[in-house]
């Protein structure tokens, strides 16, 4: 697969993993966050962290849509779509994430009309194919997935469809960074920036941490080589003292972004006054609605909305998890009460939080590790 | 967040506006092009995929960069210093100046 | 997919061992597992995908209530002792959406499945018996192709199938058709399979490459929109069974076929049973092109994705060569290879392994595998 395989490049990686071992300050110990959920997932998926130091520790950042999404949300849309009998459509993420009242999947087993869909163009198809009932697309992603939103929506105006609305979770990731920054038990050196974030809103906007935060910031890909070669430009911006913003994904990160993409944006949606966060609780303008030209395809002014709100259950721990003050296994929870087909906390709901990576990935392999060396 | 994934154009849907088929290892689908209206990918460019959309072109030139750069990692400290010289120091210039309208 | 109840070896927890009966004929010993734990409060599609959800239905509800020693289950098919000559005994349903796929079809699904579960059982499949549930409105024409399908695929297996029952439904009740099989099958001479056997340095094989009828279905559905010349690998794997066994039938361990929950649950299973570690190199497991892509596409793990036509043997590593050698000159065997070894840690847990030293638990499949955008 071409611009796949060459970045997995096993001599490559490699030789990456040594340049980090020589960039790294053994007697210095390394906090560096990646925001995306995605880099998560990929620093497990590729056991990286069998090749970095150990004085490299990765903390795992908010970004993942569907860890910081609140139960009442997913409650209210469940909701909407049992009592008018709308056709919910999602992405399959989303399938297996409790409400109160179960998820997804448990209210299609109690008769709700649950279809998974690949792209929110799909969900309008169905639409299109089934003109007697209403679809309702549960909307959920960074500006990665808003444009598309935006984008069918615009075609769902265009074409007069209007048996078809989309139930808005779409939320912003520089808030959410800022409220990790703003978090007063938080000690980071540096960040790994989401790549794919960042084909539509650019470099810029992650400016201000390397300024006002004096911290490295490097958009970085996906692959085991651009997560190792960020390290390697965050490491040798730590080593220099300095702090910038840098692409190390330009092959597909334009540092201005993309404007079509933003321009759909910003016809479609605008900023929320405030959203929840699971997990870190009520951020200001850190998540998009519906503008109202298009009410008649925002399912929250088509039906009336519980407004159900769900407290996160005291004893997870996923806000600190979340800003790195501990790690998944040393939630009270992890493993226990709390995994990846049961999940009670947010990170523990979708493959891309931090904890289910861990469950996933990792946790039995931690025990592998202690019981090989408490044999020697 | 976010599975993005490269394909190539390998054909664009006749009577749709912006619609494009692209293939990931001999896999095909339709793929929704309007947000890539600035810069309008022709057959054969390769694409980043995001619930089938494509986000960005993937600049060839760029991907051969990245790949001259890893394959200078540690080499000589002299290669190093030329691997700065020509890479990283170009992206410094990039976040100070170079700056766009909008 | 296949679906319902597939008689499973009841897994062995943390420390307490139940075991209800074993290939070898060792008395079976029935311990605390009689209560029923089965608690979900209804039947999701996920009790029916293979993985942990499956697991928990099989060993809370079905085998403490219904599995007892004179049946004892074991991996794929039961041993049946009969005045002392043992039979091997399986049955399993076939729900597949739609009826007709690239590759083949629910008809020769039902036949292939009940022979491969009889195969990795060390047994030949001498005769089955089925069962139609049928949808009222049917095409006839339909349902003829799928018989003359369930035909052609017995005569390749070489079983014969000695009757059946038919039942017809309400409309809108059983996707068009689905089909039982349930075989019996004589064992091969030396062939023993039993988890218990198996050691830490012995190999694991894997017949063919992996996933392309689990993607293949995926595709057909047409709910994803996606395309691909892939179809499904739905085969009697009998022949590459009994060529590899006669190479190195003392050697062979422990088989089975990764249908629902793919390899991955297939040999977390094994570990869980062996209580021993699975530790697979990633850059050897086989798989198409178009399998990667497509995972790559929706976020899967090839691992997770259902064969109808590979198998999983661990062999002792004297056995090793003679056995891959059997089978890549069988054909339909020339993709075989070794794709990792048993080892002691991580005791109960498979780890795949990259050619840079990375390494990554896998775990059972959780419900069906879903396509992902994050």
């Amino acid at each position: 697969m071409r611009y796949v395989d060459e970045f997995r490049d096993p001599e490559l990686i490699i030789k990456a993993s040594e340049e980090i071992y020589r960039l790294a300050d053994p007697d210095r110990h390394y906090r560096i966050m990646e925001v995306c959920g995605g880099h998560t997932h990929a620093i497990y998926r590729f056991g990286l962290k069998d090749i970095l130091p150990s004085n490299i520790e990765l903390i795992h950042g908010p970004g993942c849509p569907v860890c910081v999404l609140p139960m009442g949300r997913i409650d209210d849309g469940l909701t909407v779509a049992t009592n008018f009998d709308v056709i919910f459509a999602a992405f399959g993420d989303m399938m297996r994430v409790p409400g109160t009242q179960g998820s997804p999947f448990e209210h299609k087993a109690r008769g709700t009309d649950v279809r998974i869909v690949y792209s929110p163009a799909d969900a309008l198809q169905i639409a299109r194919k089934n003109p007697e009932k209403h679809v309702m697309f549960f909307a959920i992603g960074f500006e990665t997935t808003a444009p598309s939103t935006a984008l069918t929506l615009m075609r769902a105006k265009s074409e007069g469809i209007t048996n078809f609305s989309v139930f808005c979770n779409h939320v912003t990731i520089v808030p959410a960074i800022r409220a990790i920054l703003d978090s007063p038990d938080m000690r980071l050196d540096a960040f790994i920036g989401p790549g794919h974030v960042s084909t539509v809103i650019g470099c810029r906007p992650y400016e201000w941490i390397a300024r006002s935060e004096g911290k490295p910031v490097v958009t970085s890909g996906f692959e085991p080589l651009d997560l190792l070669q960020s390290l390697v430009m965050l490491l040798r911006q730590l080593r220099a003292g300095e702090a910038r913003v840098e692409n190390q994904y330009k092959r597909v990160v334009p540092w201005e972004g993309n404007r079509a993409a933003l321009k759909a944006m910003a016809e479609i949606f605008q900023l929320r006054p405030y959203f929840e966060w699971r997990g870190l609780g009520f951020i200001s303008q850190s998540a998009l609605r519906i503008r109202d030209e298009y009410a008649e395809w925002d399912a929250e002014q088509r039906f009336p909305i519980p407004g159900t709100r769900v407290t996160d259950p005291k004893a997870a721990q996923c806000g600190e998890v979340l800003k790195g003050v501990l790690k998944p296994a040393q939630c009270k929870l992890f493993g226990k009460e709390c995994t990846p087909e049961h999940p009670i906390g947010a990170l523990m709901v979708s493959t891309e939080g931090s904890c289910a990576a861990y469950y996933n990935y990792e946790h039995r392999k931690a025990a592998m590790v202690t019981s090989i060396s408490s044999v020697a | 967040m976010c599975l993005a994934i490269p394909g190539r154009i390998v054909g664009l849907v006749p009577g749709e506006t912006h619609l494009g088929t692209v293939e990931v290892a001999g896999v095909r689908r339709k793929v929704d092009l309007g947000l890539l209206l600035e810069e309008m990918p022709v057959v054969g460019d390769w694409v980043l995929i995001h619930v089938g959309f494509a986000m960005t072109k993937i600049s060839e030139q760029d991907a051969l960069e990245q790949m001259h750069l890893l394959q200078m990692l540690g080499e000589t400290e002299q290669a190093m210093q030329e691997v700065r010289g020509y890479g990283f120091e170009e992206t410094g210039e990039q976040s100070s100046g170079n700056p766009q309208p909008n | 997919m296949r679906s319902v109840l597939q008689l499973r070896t009841p897994q062995s927890g943390n420390g307490d061992q139940h075991q209800f009966g074993g290939l070898n004929g060792k008395p079976a010993v029935k311990t605390v597992a009689a209560s029923v734990r089965f608690r979900d409060p209804q039947i999701e599609m996920a009790h029916g995908a293979g993985g942990k959800a499956s697991r928990r239905l099989i060993e809370g509800l079905f085998a403490p209530l219904l599995f007892n020693n004179t049946a004892a289950p074991l991996g794929d098919a039961a041993r049946v002792e009969i005045d002392g000559s043992a039979v091997a005994m399986t049955t399993d349903s076939f729900v597949v959406k739609p009826l007709k796929f690239p590759g083949g079809s629910i008809g020769e699904l039902a036949v292939n499945g009940t022979m491969n579960d009889l195969a990795v059982s060390g047994a030949r499949g001498q005769a089955m018996l089925v069962t139609f549930v049928l949808e009222e409105g049917l095409p006839t024409s339909v349902l003829s192709d799928e018989v003359h399908a369930m035909a052609a695929a017995a005569e390749r297996a070489g079983v014969t199938i000695v009757g059946g029952d038919t039942k017809v439904v309400e409309r809108g009740k059983a996707d068009g058709m689905y089909i039982t099989t349930t075989g019996i099958g004589k064992f091969m001479a030396h062939v023993v399979i039993d988890p218990q056997s198996v050691r830490p340095g012995d190999k694991i094989i894997l017949s063919g490459p992996i996933g392309d009828h689990g993607i293949t279905i995926l595709l057909a559905r047409g709910e994803l929109d996606l395309e691909a010349d892939l179809s499904s690998d739905t085969r009697c794997v009998l022949p590459l069974i009994e060529t590899m066994a006669e190479e190195a039938a003392p050697g062979i361990r422990w088989m089975r076929d990764p249908t629902r929950g793919g390899v991955a649950t297939s040999l977390n299973e094994l570990a869980r049973d062996c209580g021993l570690g699975i530790v697979l190199s990633e850059e050897d497991i086989p798989m198409r092109n178009e399998v990667r892509g497509a995972c790559e596409l929706l976020g899967l793990d090839a691992l997770h994705v259902a064969n109808e036509g590979q198998f999983l043997a661990v062999v002792a590593p004297e056995y090793t060569d003679a056995a891959v050698n059997a089978l890549s000159q069988t054909a339909g065997g020339e993709d075989a290879c070794v794709i990792g070894e048993v080892r002691n840690e991580p005791s109960c847990a498979v780890l795949v392994t990259t050619r840079y030293g990375g390494s990554r638990i896998v775990d059972m499949l959780v419900g069906d595998p879903l396509p992902r955008i994050c």
